[in-house]
């Protein structure tokens, strides 16, 4: 028995588009199989058939060497394949005890019997090195916990084939070196993993093998300690990634965009939601802002750029008070915003291409007259983005934004807000989401604004963007920032100490 | 190419109204069947046939049962537009039509000549006044124009019946006394083109109505700010759009569209009069039914405000063969559940028709970005596949 899982020649077609087409993909017991590709690349469908959630038009699936018919998630539960999935399924009021046990409980008439299944539990994560308090609830316990958590799930129902989909997105750099561990420790006990990712690094790092899919197609499949970064990414894009971003040294111009003593209450608590925050950004300056999804960033941002109301502190925009004008007045006195959630925030989803390119600036003599809106200024403005931005879409200016991948609505929205000539852009996370190749022209675009002596202010969770791309790093942790470090002079594990709390600049010493 | 393909986009919306609208008859006939299976056929010629029946009088008939339920059904649909769900036209109406009545009865003293215009005018303000209700609360308190609409229906009801009884009361008819003639709308011909009274210009301010609405609402940057705010609120403040504005003025346009349609509808000089009873206006729900078969579109409304009021006098004429004209609100209800279908509908007709369409898409993929399979998609795979774990689980 050499393979446990055996999907051959796997063909997926959706409408006229073929997700998949003839993929094969084979996983040995015992081995850590990383599965890597852009987005949409197929590696979710890929899964999603494993998993039972669609059939495959063409293919053949075999587990442990029996040919098998998944038809739903239960008959992969059957066969003991077991998937956390990117967003966990828990809930938020049960212990821990509670989630991993829900929908597997033993009864005794109807009656809980929650001892047996506590003992199991506490064996199995003294097993397999999986901390965990099995009477916190999840809603109190971190990200890292609670992925353990859907981990032990997956043991508790003895799953034997475990998928990860992309677990590394949500933790801290601490939490995926664990994470790492569990997985070597889950492959030595026995189980098989599939792991998938688009983070070379982490690939490198823990998969034996490795799988490449490239729109929907197979590309290879590689031993990945013969195989270095760069022929990996060459196979899942399909041309040289340059990973070295070129940058030129910091002009340090005057400051930007001032923030002085900064302060957000919450709506629900007494705690702030930023704390007395100060720093400014200067012309020619990528200045980054770290910390882990949750820590007061996006209420930054929000305070900032006039989405929420700030209750404390100020904001200026090369020296003028900005504090309290109007989300307009910002953007036309030359702030512009890539937000953090590109549907809820950037587009109308419903509006085609053209109408989303004038958000801002529909109102301006150039796109009207009379409060009649010139359309045809309209789309030769859209044509023009287009084809400066190389934003692809099924009919150009036309085309409903919805229907348009997520790659191309954040080109769309950076191409708005990047021609507005603006002296700071404010970008939330904006490569989220996105394959290596959008992501590259992204980071290009924000450095090219640089370049030209404007200020960029970036806030990511991305580690490796972080790093990449800033030039100064601010680390926000509950509100605060406990440290401004030189990309150049830290290492990711020191940044990730700071993302996590357990450390702090002498200067931020409270 | 391209304005093929419009052509086409409007044309399945077009085709999948049709399709629900044979899907109620085809339940209207049943029903017909059912209850008295020998005249059924004859009966349901003559819904089909409508105001087609009568001549030129069957059609002035129709003209006039559309007019209110076209400015109501422009009031929803432009709402709806906007994102708002006005249910508040019914009291919008009631109210457009008490202020209308009130100016024709008692506002003496203005001018004989523009008397009609002032009354409609009038009454236009009262709607939107009771539009701006909602509107008002929706914007500063994030309260639900639904709930509030509703309230206002009633409001509005009984106001207007308390009104009525203080100031233009006709105790022996329990009802609004009549208007001046002043106040009646000018028939400019019309009465004697169709051959009854009942006509008069008001289908030429319906008409002038809707082509408003539809310039207001594709081609000036205000209806630009509305359509954003009504589909995506946060966008629009992203936007620098100032979305309370956006709110409460697309209440007070919508109230004053169903406020006219009050107006036409009492100063038609029809003999028509408010009475005193404690029932909401059903003009402003069947504007509703209008507003969703005509897609909210401006065009789409008036043409389907025509067809419900064709509907409506081919009901009033069964009569003559012993069926209730309760057949008809029966076909017009299955007719716009089915609209809810409309979306499927129009897939199933994209799906029959779609091959060239994908020809031309696919000039446009130049390899390296799969469209079909967009961000969108990927997430949808991941919420069904969601969805599906949570149902096995639950099953287990």
């Amino acid at each position: 028995m050499e393979y446990v899982i055996e999907m051959n020649n796997i063909t997926k077609i959706f409408g006229n588009f073929k997700a998949l087409d003839d993929v094969t993909f084979k996983v040995r017991r015992g081995e850590v199989h990383a599965l890597l590709g852009e987005n949409g690349a197929g590696k979710s469908t890929l899964m999603s058939i494993l998993f039972g959630l669609y059939q495959a038009e063409k293919g053949s699936i075999k587990i442990k060497d029996n040919p098998v018919k998944i038809n739903n998630p239960n008959d992969a539960s059957n066969l003991k394949i077991g998937m956390v999935h990117q967003h966990f399924k828990l809930v938020h009021n049960f212990t821990v005890l509670e989630s991993i046990i829900l929908g597997r409980e033993t009864v005794n008439m109807g009656i809980l019997k929650k001892d047996d299944a506590r003992k199991k539990v506490i064996d199995l994560s003294e097993r397999y090195k999986l901390r965990i308090d099995p009477d916190a609830y999840i809603s109190d316990i971190t990200v890292g916990m609670q992925q353990r958590v859907e981990i032990l799930k997956m043991l508790y129902s003895d799953s034997e084939i475990l998928i990860f989909d992309e677990p590394t997105a949500v933790l801290t750099p601490q939490e995926i070196e664990e994470l790492m561990k569990i997985m070597k420790e889950l492959v030595k006990e026995g189980k098989s993993i599939v792991f998938i990712s688009h983070k070379l690094n982490e690939i490198k790092e823990v998969a034996d093998r490795c799988t490449v899919l490239r729109k929907g197609k197979y590309i290879g499949t590689v031993d990945v300690k013969t195989t270095s970064k760069e022929q990996m990414s060459e196979m899942m894009v399909g041309r040289k990634i340059n990973f070295n971003i070129d940058k030129k040294d910091i002009i340090t111009g005057q400051a930007f965009l001032e923030v002085k003593n900064l302060t957000i209450k919450s709506k629900n608590s007494k705690r702030n939601m930023v704390n007395n925050v100060s720093f400014a950004v200067k012309g020619g300056e990528i200045l980054c802002i770290a910390g882990i999804d949750g820590n007061g960033q996006s209420e930054l941002v929000y305070g900032i750029t006039g989405l929420i109301p700030i209750n404390e502190g100020q904001v200026l925009l090369k020296g003028k008070d900005i504090t309290k004008e109007s989300v307009r007045k910002k953007s036309m006195d030359g702030m512009s915003h890539i937000p953090e959630d590109r549907h809820k925030h950037g587009l109308i989803l419903d509006f085609d291409l053209k109408q989303n390119a004038v958000l801002q600036t529909y109102f301006q003599p150039r796109f009207q007259k009379n409060g009649f809106i010139k359309f045809n200024a309209v789309t030769e403005y859209a044509k023009k983005l287009i084809k400066q931005y190389d934003i692809r879409s099924p009919r150009d200016e036309d085309s409903i934004v919805r229907n348009m991948s997520g790659g191309n609505q954040q080109k769309l929205i950076v191409a708005r807000e990047l021609d507005k000539d603006p002296d700071i852009v404010i970008a939330v996370q904006p490569t989220r989401g996105l394959d290596i190749g959008a992501t590259e022209y992204i980071h290009k675009q924000l450095i090219a604004q640089r370049d030209q002596g404007k200020a960029v202010l970036l806030v990511s969770l991305e580690l490796d963007e972080v790093m990449d791309v800033s030039d100064r790093i601010l680390v926000i942790y509950e509100g605060e920032i406990v440290g401004d470090l030189d990309p150049k002079k830290i290492t990711v594990e020191e940044l990730g100490l700071y993302m996590a709390g357990s450390k702090r600049s002498d200067k931020y010493e409270s | 190419m391209r304005a093929k393909l419009l052509q086409y986009e409007g044309f399945t919306s077009f085709l999948s109204s049709l399709m629900a609208i044979a899907a109620g008859l085809l339940v209207g006939l049943i029903i017909l069947l059912v209850s008295n299976s020998e005249d059924a056929f004859p009966a349901f010629v003559m819904i089909l046939k409508g105001g087609f029946e009568d001549g030129s009088r069957g059609m002035a008939q129709v003209l006039y049962f559309a007019i209110p339920i076209i400015m109501t059904g422009l009031s929803v649909g432009f709402a709806f537009k906007t994102g708002l769900f006005n249910i508040g036209a019914s009291g919008q109406f009631t109210l457009g039509a008490f202020v209308a009545i009130y100016i024709g009865i008692k506002w003496t003293f203005v001018p004989e000549q523009i008397h009609w215009l002032v009354a409609l005018l009038g009454a236009m303000v009262a709607g939107a006044f009771w539009g701006s209700g909602p509107g008002i609360l929706k914007a500063f308190f994030n309260v639900n124009e639904v709930i509030t609409s509703i309230m206002m229906n009633y409001i509005g009801m009984y106001l207007v019946n308390m009104s009525i009884v203080k100031t233009v009361y006709d105790s022996l008819k329990n009802q609004t006394k009549p208007v001046l003639k002043s106040a009646i709308l000018p028939k400019a011909g019309m009465d004697k083109l169709f051959n009854t009274s009942n006509v008069s210009i008001g289908i030429f301010i319906v008409i002038i109505a809707v082509i408003v609405i539809y310039i207001i609402l594709q081609k000036t940057t205000f209806g630009y700010e509305l359509k954003a705010c009504g589909s995506n609120k946060e966008a629009s403040r992203y936007a620098g759009i100032n979305e309370k504005r956006s709110i409460i003025l697309s209440m007070v346009i919508a109230g004053a569209l169903s406020g006219l349609g009050g107006g036409l509808l009492y100063l038609s000089g029809s003999g028509k009069y408010i009475h005193v009873l404690d029932v909401l206006a059903p003009e402003g729900f069947s504007g509703i039914s209008v507003a969703l078969l005509g897609m909210s579109h401006p065009i789409g409304i008036f043409l389907s405000g025509l067809f419900i009021a064709h509907l409506e006098v081919g009901g009033f004429n069964i009569q003559l063969y012993n069926f209730v004209p309760e057949v008809i609100d029966m076909i017009i209800s299955v007719i716009i559940y089915c609209g809810a279908f409309a979306l499927l509908f129009k897939q199933i007709i994209s799906r029959l028709i779609s091959k060239p369409v994908d020809d031309t898409d696919k000039k446009n993929i130049d390899g390296s970005v799969p469209i079909m399979y967009s961000g969108a998609d990927n997430t949808f795979v991941e919420d069904e596949a969601e969805d599906k774990t949570e149902q096995g689980e639950d099953k287990k």
